[in-house]
């Protein structure tokens, strides 16, 4: 674990976890990860491997990597369709993701969710839901348990600058606030719901939005990997200490469409390019830890050949499994009982 | 090792495509995530990015030509290191994915096969009864399924202090505690949600409706979050859940407050639909629906909250999902009705016995899954069948039983099934279009009459 302090001074939480090389260069190789697979959906689809919708994750992937990293075993995370990029933050096979891309009998939903709708019950990864801010109920609702059970769990719940204009959230934000759930909902913020930027959909601030319900919101750099885990270290704890639900409003940019289909013509390539070259949240990480000496040349190369392993592996996985038995269009809708 | 750069596929529906032009030329280095070229699709411009990092050593496809299928190669990449040489050798061709046999017939023909033989038989009897309305069966059910397991709890609208906006839950708060009867907020499509995302974590909710009219509200959480998971996931996520709450027409509500869900949810693959009757019906599948893993719908009728009934005075006493109940026998005429019509149909069936005709009804409790074989096996009997419900007549239950005796028991009809429903309208406030509107014992005679080729009354 990153804190080497006594565990009563990490409890206080407002003392900020030390950053240590061997954390910078796991952050570094997560979002680096996330990243390769990404491009490598993005091809695929390109290829027609994958079908229907998908919705790329580069540009976010400090979000994913710097809260999962302040996350605990015990605790449950839910989000919309652009799931991939927590999936893997959360440890789920790169190899099963692929191949529920592509359709096939081994992917993690057995081809039956496809880019949408993915699950994992062992990393209490609760989805990949397609319909947008459906999933802050739902998330509301796994913190109930986590308080109900009393378990010291803490649910993560995600949603776009977009789908914090639908009224479910807001029924949400009463009932968490009212019942002080254990509850941190995550406005990942990249500027645009679907081609409508945030300026023409969004009166107000987003991480104001709790605030008539009494729930603090924190606006943070989401390029900034190590930003982001400190204020969701922060948000966990609230959380978890029994004071009821933190709103995250997390700044960052996706680089890609909406979803593969976009030609994304909604904004400008400079802007594009100018949050690659300046805030890409990998290249600057990287120039950190070079800068400081928290790794080596040598160090990164060897991680780019690991992921590059593990995206080839999965791309290969992927495209040689086989598609699910006909035998599987009936099961799984109802557990016998 | 030269990697192909193929024409892409940029929307669901594209399959070809023109090369607008290219923003590299031969020669150039580029990184992943670079634009190599535009293309134009049936929609829209878009941008071909370089994926591997490399040379571009050779475009295949110069700009402006169109009709460009895709996945065919249109340049080629030289890892770092190569030279021009391994050009050579461009031509491999995508991977196609493996292809699982073929079914071996379409699924469009999915029938349910039908049990051989009625089950009605194998519901235990129960010496002991004990009279109670179906507000304290349902109450007694769900308290008795509350002290055997502490993962269920109930959460709706006026259910705790309040003691319950129709009073069947109370008393639950005194004994469960404020932690296990929960009042919510008036917020249908949060605490439905809420209730699922509960159940994803491993409780078991009871989710209650003060009206099914407002689960309308929450219809995507019941639908596309209870009901679908557990299939888009795999079977890895499933979804415990009970949602109840009053049905129907409870009189003199008018049209938002009076409607029957029963086909509305029955359409959907994931849940299961049940529509008690009486008391021993409401007490013997509340305590079912709470112990099913899948998400269950369970309707209940105002107008028979009050109603007594004998139940089962048994600790174990539990109903099974999916089984009808001949309510009374009789070799002339089937008729199927659920909820509160079943003692609509009852007091018909008497009024029929009076001019000679033998009626026997089933009460269906379960409207999904459905009990086809109870069905058939009477109406192998009685050769002719009426349907009643308070529902609409398009799409509604009774036409799913039309459709089932089409494939199950056509050849053991003498007359043409008749639907009595609810009129094709939205329910009326005034006594008079009121009662027009629904089914009463008049409309159901004389259906009987028509199939039984009588004179209506």
């Amino acid at each position: 674990m990153l804190n080497t302090k006594p565990q009563i001074k990490a409890a206080k939480a407002v003392q900020p976890s030390p950053l240590l090389a061997t954390d910078m260069l796991s952050y570094y190789r997560d979002m680096l990860l996330i990243r390769r697979f990404e491009e490598k959906a993005g091809q695929f689809y390109g290829m027609g491997l994958i079908g229907g919708f998908c919705h790329l994750y580069i540009g976010q992937e400090a979000v994913a990597v710097g809260i999962r990293r302040a996350q605990k075993p015990q605790d449950t995370t839910i989000t919309a369709y652009r799931a991939r990029g927590q999936l893997l933050a959360a440890g789920v096979s790169p190899k099963a993701i692929m191949a529920e891309l592509t359709g096939r009998g081994t992917g993690c939903s057995k081809g039956k969710g496809g880019s949408m709708h993915m699950f994992s019950r062992e990393k209490n990864f609760f989805g990949g839901h397609g319909i947008v801010g459906a999933q802050i109920p739902m998330g509301t609702g796994l913190a109930f348990a986590h308080k109900y059970k009393k378990d010291g769990g803490v649910c993560v719940a995600y949603m776009g600058d977009g789908a914090a204009n639908q009224g479910q959230v807001y029924e949400s934000f009463n009932m968490a606030a009212l019942w002080k759930l254990p509850v941190v909902f995550v406005i990942e913020n990249n500027k645009y719901s679907m081609g409508t930027s945030q300026s023409r959909h969004a009166a107000g601030e987003l991480f104001r939005r709790g605030e008539g319900f009494g729930i603090i919101g924190r606006q943070v750099d989401g390029m900034d990997v190590v930003k982001v885990r400190r204020a969701a270290e922060d948000a966990l704890e609230h959380a978890r200490s029994g004071k009821g639900p933190v709103l995250l409003e997390v700044m960052t940019y996706r680089y890609r469409g909406h979803s593969m289909s976009d030609p994304g013509k909604y904004r400008s390539k400079e802007e594009v390019e100018r949050w690659r070259e300046e805030r890409d949240p990998i290249d600057s990480l990287r120039v950190l830890m070079l800068r400081d000496g928290l790794a080596t040349e040598g160090d990164l190369k060897r991680i780019e050949r690991e992921i590059k392993d593990i995206v080839a592996e999965a791309a290969d996985f992927a495209q040689t499994s086989p598609e699910p038995d006909p035998s599987e269009l009936l099961t799984d809708v109802l557990i016998e009982s | 090792m030269t990697t192909q750069v193929l024409m892409p596929a940029l929307s669901p529906t594209m399959t070809e495509g023109k090369i607008a032009r290219w923003l590299k030329k031969e020669g150039d280095i580029v990184k992943p995530g670079q634009v190599l070229a535009e293309i134009e699709t049936d929609k829209a411009t878009m941008e071909v990015e370089a994926v591997e990092a490399g040379t571009l050593g050779k475009i295949l496809v110069p700009a402006g030509t169109e009709g460009v299928a895709i996945n065919s190669p249109i340049a080629v990449l030289l890892e770092e290191g190569e030279d021009a040489a391994a050009l050579g050798n461009v031509a491999a061709a995508v991977q196609k994915p493996a292809k699982a046999e073929a079914a071996a017939k379409p699924h469009l023909s999915v029938v349910p096969s039908m049990p051989s033989a009625p089950v009605t038989s194998d519901e235990k009897t129960y010496d002991k009864v004990v009279v109670k309305t179906v507000r304290e069966a349902l109450r007694e059910g769900m308290s008795e399924e509350m002290r055997r397991d502490p993962r269920v709890f109930l959460l709706g609208e006026e259910v705790a202090e309040y003691q319950g906006a129709y009073k069947v839950s109370q008393g639950m708060l005194e004994e469960f505690g404020p932690e296990r009867v929960i009042d919510s907020p008036i917020t249908e499509m949060g605490f439905a949600g809420l209730g699922v995302g509960a159940a994803f974590g491993g409780l078991v909710p009871i989710i209650e409706f003060m009206s099914m009219s407002f689960s309308m509200q929450a219809i995507d959480q019941i639908v596309n979050s209870a009901a679908k998971t557990l299939y888009m996931s795999g079977g890895e996520i499933g979804c415990p859940i009970v949602f109840r709450g009053q049905n129907g027409a409870p009189g003199r509500v008018a049209a938002q407050h009076s409607q029957c869900y029963a086909s509305w949810y029955a359409h959907v693959p994931g849940l299961k639909v049940l529509a008690p009757y009486d008391a021993a019906d409401a007490k013997g599948l509340i305590k079912a629906a709470i112990r099913d893993p899948n998400p269950v719908i369970f309707l209940e009728h105002e107008l028979m909250y009050g109603q007594s009934f004998e139940v089962p005075d048994d600790p174990d006493f539990i109903l099974p999902i999916g089984k009808a109940k001949v309510m009374c026998e009789g070799g002339d005429v089937t008729i199927v009705a659920y909820s509160r019509m079943v003692g609509v149909a009852l007091q018909a069936a008497a009024k029929l016995a009076e001019e000679g005709i033998q009626a026997e009804v089933i009460n269906l409790r379960s409207i999904r899954p459905l009990d086809t074989a109870t069905i058939v096996a009477s109406v192998k009997k009685t050769s002719r069948l009426v349907s009643v419900e308070e529902s609409w007549p398009f799409a509604g239950i009774g036409s799913e039983l039309a459709a089932q005796m089409m494939e199950h028991a056509f050849d053991y009809l003498d007359a043409p099934m008749a639907r009595v429903c609810a009129a094709d309208a939205p329910l009326p406030y005034a006594v008079n279009l009121e009662r027009l509107a629904l089914p009463q014992v008049e409309s159901i005679v004389d259906a009987v009459k028509q199939v039984c080729f009588r004179q209506a009354a």
